[in-house]
């Protein structure tokens, strides 16, 4: 068996005497792409840039391709361990024309392949037309290009990428992210992306890893996070949902204020063995049905096109989020009949009350 | 309108100069030409090139370290590196002199600690052209070391960063990306330093040097000729433009330059073992002979000589040194609260023109302005007598050309843009909004002035007072074509006793001087704090762009 691309090991890191990274720990195969999410603060970029070797670790190990690059004792040069880093503000050298920034990193290659590799990237990226131009005539998704065929261009180990689309337009995020996880995916780059923001993680990456307060907290895919996350952290800051108390009623009943599930019909469902619980609905678990008997009054509703996101308020003053095809329009401080629709469900003991 | 008349009047020793390329000098011109124009010519180029060398190895290495690296003293390094500039050129000529001469104490000793006699053994002559290299590239190796820190500092850590991920080691990082993106702002240091180094009268005329400067001076005071100084200050003012479109070129691409925000400051690292040995070697000999060598060794004979030195005459000299200095001062903070009001009152072609022209004479050589004003003074004061005989049978005789008010005139034409910079820079803070802020209040224009704009710009006023007091002060090929007859100030005096080789009793003016000029040199070393202002703190020859307006 092959020895995975990026492996790290109960990996903590310090700043300045504070735990900033605690003892994290992941492995991504050869030709994966990894994200970290989480807030910002939540050192996710500390742990990018000790894969990176710019910051040492204070225990454990990181290692690229079976090799220890960092260990408490030693930190591999940067420039030594075939990293190829993507920052935040892309960085690109304002003396050099695009050509010569992707270029930068070959300095080793005869002048011929050096030219066939820009070109070659140049096509990937789309940015062919540019590489006269110089940075500072680029738009920020164009630098964002160039940035990445830069960091691309001495076939890393591992691409590391520091909030790449931070900088870039809401709209422009998402296609880019998913046209250059198509150029990673084209060139079997492993890759480690950071990011606060959890669509772009969905875009682009196989496997995500939550953090928060230097730990990471779940690494699983993005179907996963969202429908079994691990724990209510994870449930918190991965997509919307809800809260709702309820009861474990024998083997396979929960009651809630909703109705009664039957746990049976829910795949991977674990109850947490507690009697009080509380569950994870997520608004496309609520469905809006006008025959149903529990009714729910309309707070806010939101128009998402296709769909409104309707905030509901139950009898017990309990919120809940339903998605209801957009022809079904409520106005707010009207009642609107819903149901449990429940394929996946998390269960956690109920937290006590505060 | 008065705005472009007053400027024209302060470019007058630029036309002049120019056009007197156009008047035949005669003979002059020929015989300058044929013994010593290439002379001239060859010893300003090879000093050039060799101050080029010094300044960029002395200011460039030190600013690097000092921005990346940590090690114990390197704060006070950071601004101590800066001391060298409170020191004139002819001062650390005289001084380095003193002690290395044949006489001097370097070799009195050798020569006793070894036995030797003179002419036993060899030692390099300090009045030479590498002597006069080495003595302008410690002077004025600090205004390269002050553009290239800024412009290191300004780097974003990140690009530093993506060039190591791409397989630059630290050194090669420094020469393919750190050097190159700080290199506009190193040539604008480097421009000015040239500039400087072609302005020097002081230095080269002790080391017996012919360069332009000496030239002219010899030309009108040996030969007599006005039209032939005035031509030689053409072909030096020629130099002088290159250097101007330089540096104003270096400014422009610099904006290309830019790296963005710094996103984290780079760690600084810390330094051991030899490599710190390197450091403090690096940083500390440019400080340590730029300034503290010479600067003990002034106060050192400063303090054998005192009693010859604390004289009624010291006191007359420093009067006369202080009131030029403040009636200079006054002057110029008047014309460039006038300019730069103008300029904002009526934002015009003419205003940025006027602006523009004014800007210019701190790139002109002491030497060129005295003989622009010189020439046309002289000019206006033989018509006048003419006038005067003829009509009131009164001779005028020379009203104006030797009085106090001449050399007023040519510092003003030479020292005005800075304190046109220094107030410039103030009055941008005031954004026009703040005044209809003010207006909209009810504050009168007066009362606006007072509560507003006053407050604001007072910082500023004072720094442009004290950078034209202090350069008046250190001022000596200007002050020495143009002073009244038996007019002696304490730059005169320091002239006048080295070049009788009393070193030691020159000793007391100097020190006078360097002490003055150290105010400035500890004010611009506190704003280094904040990257950037550093840079624009310091006088420019060519006037930044009015863009913005």
């Amino acid at each position: 068996m092959t020895s995975p691309a990026l492996q790290l090991d109960n990996v903590c890191v310090h700043l300045g005497g504070k735990l900033i990274v605690d003892s994290v720990s992941f492995r991504v195969p050869a030709g994966g792409i990894g994200c970290l999410l989480g807030a910002s603060g939540c050192g996710k970029t500390t742990l990018l840039r000790a894969i990176a070797g710019f910051e040492s670790v204070s225990s454990g190990s990181v290692s690229l391709d079976g090799a220890q690059v960092s260990t408490p004792e030693k930190t591999l040069d940067i420039e030594k361990r075939r990293v190829g880093m993507v920052f935040q503000d892309h960085s690109l050298f304002p003396h050099l024309s695009v050509r010569d920034n992707i270029a930068f990193g070959l300095q080793s290659l005869t002048a011929a392949k050096r030219a066939a590799r820009v070109d070659e990237l140049a096509r990937l990226l789309a940015i062919g037309d540019l590489l006269d131009a110089y940075p500072h005539r680029l738009s920020g998704g164009q630098q964002q290009r160039v940035a990445i065929a830069r960091a691309m261009a001495p076939r890393p180990e591992v691409l590391l990428l520091d909030e790449p689309f931070s900088s870039l337009d809401v709209e422009l995020r998402e296609q880019l992210a998913r046209e250059i996880r198509g150029v990673l995916k084209h060139e079997g780059v492993t890759a480690i992306l950071v990011s606060h923001n959890q669509f772009e993680a969905f875009a682009m990456a196989d496997e995500i890893g939550v953090i928060k307060g230097g730990k990471l907290l779940q690494w699983d895919n993005a179907f996963n996070l969202y429908h079994t996350p691990a724990s209510l952290a994870v449930a918190d800051f991965i997509g919307e949902g809800v809260l709702i108390d309820g009861r474990a009623v024998g083997e396979h009943t929960v009651e809630t204020e909703l109705g009664v599930i039957d746990t049976r019909q829910i795949q991977d469902f674990n109850l947490p063995g507690t009697t009080d619980i509380s569950l994870l609905l997520r608004p496309d678990d609520v469905f809006h049905d006008d025959a149903s008997p529990t009714k729910a009054r309309v707070v806010e509703k939101a128009f998402r096109g296709a769909v409104f996101l309707y905030t509901l308020e139950l009898e017990s003053g309990k919120r809940v989020l339903s998605l209801a095809p957009s022809h079904h329009d409520h106005a707010i401080g009207e009642p609107m009949g819903i149901r449990l629709d429940v394929e996946h469900l998390v269960a956690f003991p109920k937290l006590p009350v505060v | 309108m008065s705005l472009l008349i007053l400027s024209l009047l302060l470019a007058t020793p630029i036309v002049v100069v120019i056009s007197s390329v156009f008047f035949p000098a005669g003979d002059i011109w020929t015989h300058l030409l044929d013994t010593v124009l290439t002379r001239y010519t060859r010893n300003s180029l090879l000093l050039m090139a060799g101050v080029s060398v010094g300044v960029l190895a002395l200011g460039i290495f030190p600013a690097w370290l000092v921005t990346v690296y940590r090690f114990p003293g390197s704060k006070v390094l950071e601004w101590a590196l800066l001391l060298p500039l409170a020191i004139p050129a002819y001062i650390i000529a005289y001084t380095y002199t003193g002690m290395l001469d044949v006489a001097g104490p370097l070799q009195s000793s050798l020569r006793e600690a070894f036995g030797w006699r003179y002419g036993d053994y060899w030692f390099p002559e300090i009045r030479s052209l590498g002597g006069a290299v080495a003595m302008l590239s410690l002077v004025f190796y600090p205004y390269v070391y002050l553009l290239a820190r800024a412009a290191f500092n300004e780097q974003s850590g990140s690009v530093m960063e993506a060039a190591r991920s791409l397989g630059c080691s630290k050194r090669g990082a420094f020469l393919r990306v750190a050097l190159p993106l700080a290199r506009p702002a190193i040539v604008v240091g480097l421009s000015i330093a040239l500039m400087e180094t072609l302005a020097d009268y002081g230095t080269v005329q002790y080391f017996g040097l012919s360069t332009f400067t000496t030239g002219i001076y010899r030309t009108w005071n040996g030969l007599g000729s006005s039209v032939g100084a005035a031509q030689l200050s053409a072909l030096l003012l020629g130099f002088v433009f290159i250097l101007v479109s330089l540096e104003a070129w270096s400014r422009q691409q610099s904006q290309f330059f830019n790296t963005g925000a710094r996103s984290r400051p780079s760690d600084p690292e810390a330094l051991r073992g030899l490599s710190l040995c390197l450091a403090y070697a690096v940083c500390g000999v440019p400080v340590l002979l730029g300034f503290i060598v010479p600067f003990l060794q002034l106060l050192f004979w400063a303090s054998i000589t005192y009693d010859t030195i604390l004289t009624s005459d010291f006191a007359g000299y420093l009067f006369n040194s202080v009131t030029l200095a403040a009636l200079t001062a006054s002057a110029a903070l008047g014309l460039a609260l006038f300019i730069a009001y103008g300029k904002r009152a009526f934002p015009s072609n003419v205003s940025r023109v006027s602006a523009r022209l004014v800007g210019l004479g701190y790139a002109l050589p002491g030497t060129v302005v005295a003989i622009g004003v010189l020439v046309p003074f002289a000019w206006f004061d033989n018509r006048l007598s003419e006038f005067m005989v003829a009509n009131f049978n009164y001779n005028t005789g020379l009203l104006l050309s030797g009085t106090v008010f001449i050399l007023v005139f040519a510092y003003l034409v030479r020292f005005l843009p800075i304190a046109l910079n220094t107030v410039d820079a103030g009055l941008t803070k005031i954004r026009p909004s703040m005044d209809e802020a003010g207006r909209s209040m009810g504050l009168s224009p007066a009362a606006l002035l007072r509560r507003v704009h006053i407050p604001i710009m007072r910082g500023s006023l004072a720094t442009a007072l004290l950078l034209v007091f202090v350069d008046v002060l250190k001022e000596l090929p200007a002050t020495l074509l143009l002073r009244p007859f038996n007019f002696n100030t304490l730059a005169i005096r320091t002239f006048e006793l080295a070049n009788e080789e009393r070193l030691a009793d020159a000793a007391g003016p100097a020190l006078a001087i360097v002490l003055a000029s150290l105010i400035p040199v500890i004010l611009l070393s506190r704003t280094l704090r904040h990257a950037g202002e550093a840079s624009s703190s310091l006088p420019q020859a060519s006037v930044p762009s009015d863009e913005n307006q």
